[in-house]
């Protein structure tokens, strides 16, 4: 350390004159990127937008399919079906963990124009999928080449709020956020929402980081129907659970692996997405239980879509399009267990049922009768929406709940 | 001629490869951390300064316990390291080689999941914790997951490594005869640690220090997979910022902040220490 070798020496003086020579090099960068970075805001589809995309589109024979965990059976037995009726062959991820994040990984693809690896992928409406479509990042789809979607949707699902008529998307399941718990650890039957603030059970309760669903549970405790929230609601909702966070309630803010931590015991209840529960207890055996709180759970649908850069767009809508199959989406329900876009799939369920014999006859009849499958109307009359936000909007709500989840 | 040429082709290729895929990106990012807008409607450059203030005083408690982790799990890291390095350099034998490697072994399992396995390990109800509330020794809602102490320990555990090496290397080099020669003038034991072989590793230290401390800092899968609501770190702030809020200003503007404060740290610990240059060191 003494001694400083003098070839050393050199060699700093050297890359200080270096050193310099970079700041020119990063000033020529600056001067690139001076004029900044165009938005790239997109016009509503029209009708002659969707045939210009479809024509001279062919069939590959093959599909990518991006989707989310626990969205399918291990065996992936509809893909396997779909590929033996119609000759496409399917690769299927589940690589989506929540909207944000799968949007921020594909849009500077997507905005370069180059393919994401995924001609088909599930989006749940919401601010992810606002944007996808203002940005004109989805394909408009060729109603004319979806028969079974025309004759087997449930009226509900052909004119949702966030994408009127269809445009971009159909659903692939829809689904609730209530509570999930383990009733051997609580002690009791959990009801409300109100539970999640019961310090009794400090430390081993789980929210959900996405910015919607926290604040719209937060928005739903202090009595406010999200879908007409406004800015004031919002702060309101953020105190509500930021008092539950300095309390020292909450364990964590969960992603997708709040599961695991339900079925390890490291949280006893947690909020959650009612199909999750059963695949859970079904596959593990375990005995969790999940319920739609007294003040309101949220409803939200998973939708396909087709990224602009789609390499198999043919494929992929002929797969969208074979989802709407009521047998199909009753096979597909008695895997996810989440609400079916068909309703037909009932009377499958139902005529299966009272084919099976044993156990899988009782699971059939369950599920066909379940209210979590094909919620009644009294269900959907205590579930809410996701509120449409517009970009400044977005980034208001974000400020109020990140604060909460960025711990 | 050709010679003069020679040293900058030698330089060409690397050259190259930090000015396209290093010194561009920071430039691009730092333009970005004067932009102000959103992925929709695009970003224009307007100097927009107060990114910095913004995102500083928004995330300054993530910021501070970032440097606080990371010096504790830096100090956990030194501390472990040391005697392990030490034994390895100079009771280590002819085996000194098996025994790095079972050291460097852990870096053949990818780092996600040898985190991921901690949670396993450490999981409320489970082998560690399970038997133990079950005896009766630990109140039933104890737990070693989603606190601050399972965040230092998973990053001390992760980067344990790279502060053992550098120590090694610098203890092996030291001459066995010194410390002979150190007892032949009275030394005993610890003197003859304390004069001879600590100083002589303290450049092995300090490199290891460097190697640790800055990613340590900026680190975001332990906090991610150990911590709970109140350890989360700049890292995860970062993450977040960009690839789930498309806040790219601020998420430039953060880590830029965050590597001013991380090169003005080392330089004053570089000074503290007493070497003149920081690269120096850290190349030996």
């Amino acid at each position: 350390m003494n001694e400083i070798n003098p070839e050393l020496l050199r060699g700093m003086t050297r890359s200080r004159r270096d050193a310099l020579r970079l700041f020119g090099l990063a000033g020529a960068g600056l001067g690139l990127a001076a004029c900044g970075v165009k938005g790239q805001k997109a016009a509503p589809a029209k009708q002659s937008d969707v045939q210009k995309y479809w024509n001279g589109k062919t069939k590959h024979g093959h599909v990518n399919f991006a989707n989310w965990p626990l969205y399918m059976d291990k065996g992936r037995t509809p893909l396997k079906q779909f590929t033996k009726e119609t000759g496409i062959s399917v690769t299927y991820r589940e690589v989506i963990q929540d909207d944000p994040s799968w949007f921020g990984k594909i849009q500077p693809q997507l905005q370069a124009n180059q393919s994401i690896g995924y001609d088909l992928m599930v989006i749940t409406n919401g601010v992810s999928f606002t944007k996808l479509t203002e940005l004109g990042y989805l394909v408009p789809l060729d109603h004319s080449k979806m028969p079974n979607f025309a004759k087997n949707a449930g009226a509900a699902y052909k004119n949702e709020s966030f994408d009127p008529g269809n445009v971009y998307s159909v659903p692939y399941q829809t689904g609730i956020t209530g509570i999930a718990y383990d009733p051997a650890k609580t002690g009791r039957e959990i009801t409300s929402l109100a539970d999640l603030w019961d310090p009794k059970f400090k430390g081993k309760v789980g929210m959900f980081s996405d910015v919607q669903e926290i604040g719209n549970f937060g928005m739903m405790a202090v009595g406010v129907n999200p879908e007409q929230s406004t800015a004031d609601d919002w702060k309101k909702a953020g105190a509500k659970l930021q008092e539950q966070k300095d309390q020292g309630i909450v364990r964590k803010y969960f992603d997708q692996d709040y599961i695991d931590a339900l079925s390890r015991g490291d949280i006893w209840l947690s909020m959650a997405y009612s199909g999750d529960i059963f695949q859970q207890n079904l596959s593990e055996g375990s005995n969790l239980k999940f319920v739609i709180p007294e003040e309101g759970g949220t409803i939200w649908t998973d939708n396909l879509t087709i990224p602009k850069t789609a390499e198999n767009p043919v494929d992929a809508l002929t797969l969208l399009d074979y989802f709407y199959r009521p047998d199909v989406a009753a096979q597909l329900a008695e895997i996810v267990s989440y609400v079916t876009p068909v309703p037909g799939a009932k009377d499958v369920l139902a005529a299966e049922a009272a084919k099976a014999t044993g156990s899988r006859k009782k699971t059939l009849q369950t599920l066909a009768d379940s209210p979590l499958i094909f919620p009644s109307d009294a269900d959907y009359a205590r579930l809410r929406h996701y509120r449409k936000m517009t970009t400044a909007e977005e980034q208001q709500y974000n400020g109020v709940f990140q604060k909460i989840t960025a711990g | 001629m050709r010679r003069r040429l020679a040293p900058y082709l030698l330089i060409l290729p690397g050259g190259l490869w930090l000015a396209i895929l290093f010194v561009l990106p920071m430039v691009v990012m730092l333009s970005f951390s004067l932009m102000q807008g959103d992925v929709v409607n695009g970003f224009q450059l307007i100097w927009h300064w107060q990114n910095y203030t913004d995102s500083l005083s928004a995330y300054d408690d993530q910021l501070i316990r970032s440097l606080v982790y990371g010096l504790l799990a830096t100090a956990a890291c030194v501390l472990l390291a040391y005697p392990a390095a030490y034994w390895i350099a100079f009771r280590g034998g002819g085996r000194k080689s098996t025994y790095l490697f079972l050291m460097l072994l852990p870096f053949f399992v990818s780092f996600v999941l040898r985190t991921f396995s901690w949670k396993f390990l450490l999981a409320d109800d489970g082998i560690v914790l399970g038997p133990l509330k079950d005896a009766g020794l630990l109140p039933q809602d104890f737990h070693v997951l989603a606190t601050g102490f399972a965040v230092v320990a998973g990053l001390t555990y992760n980067y344990l490594p790279f502060m053992v090496l550098p120590i090694y290397v610098a203890l092996e080099r030291v001459d066995p005869r010194l410390l002979e020669a150190a007892q032949d003038l009275y030394a005993g034991r610890a003197q003859a640690f304390l004069r001879v072989v600590l100083p002589l590793s303290v450049p092995g230290v300090f490199a290891g220090v460097l190697m640790t401390f800055v990613p340590v800092s900026a680190d975001y899968v332990n906090a991610t997979v150990l911590g709970g609501t109140n350890n989360t770190m700049i890292g995860n702030v970062i993450q977040n910022l960009y690839l789930v809020n498309n806040d790219y200003p601020q998420a430039a503007a953060l880590s830029f902040a965050l590597m001013a404060i991380l090169l003005i740290g080392i330089f004053a610990y570089a000074r503290a220490l007493g070497t003149e240059d920081v690269l120096e060191v850290a190349a030996r």
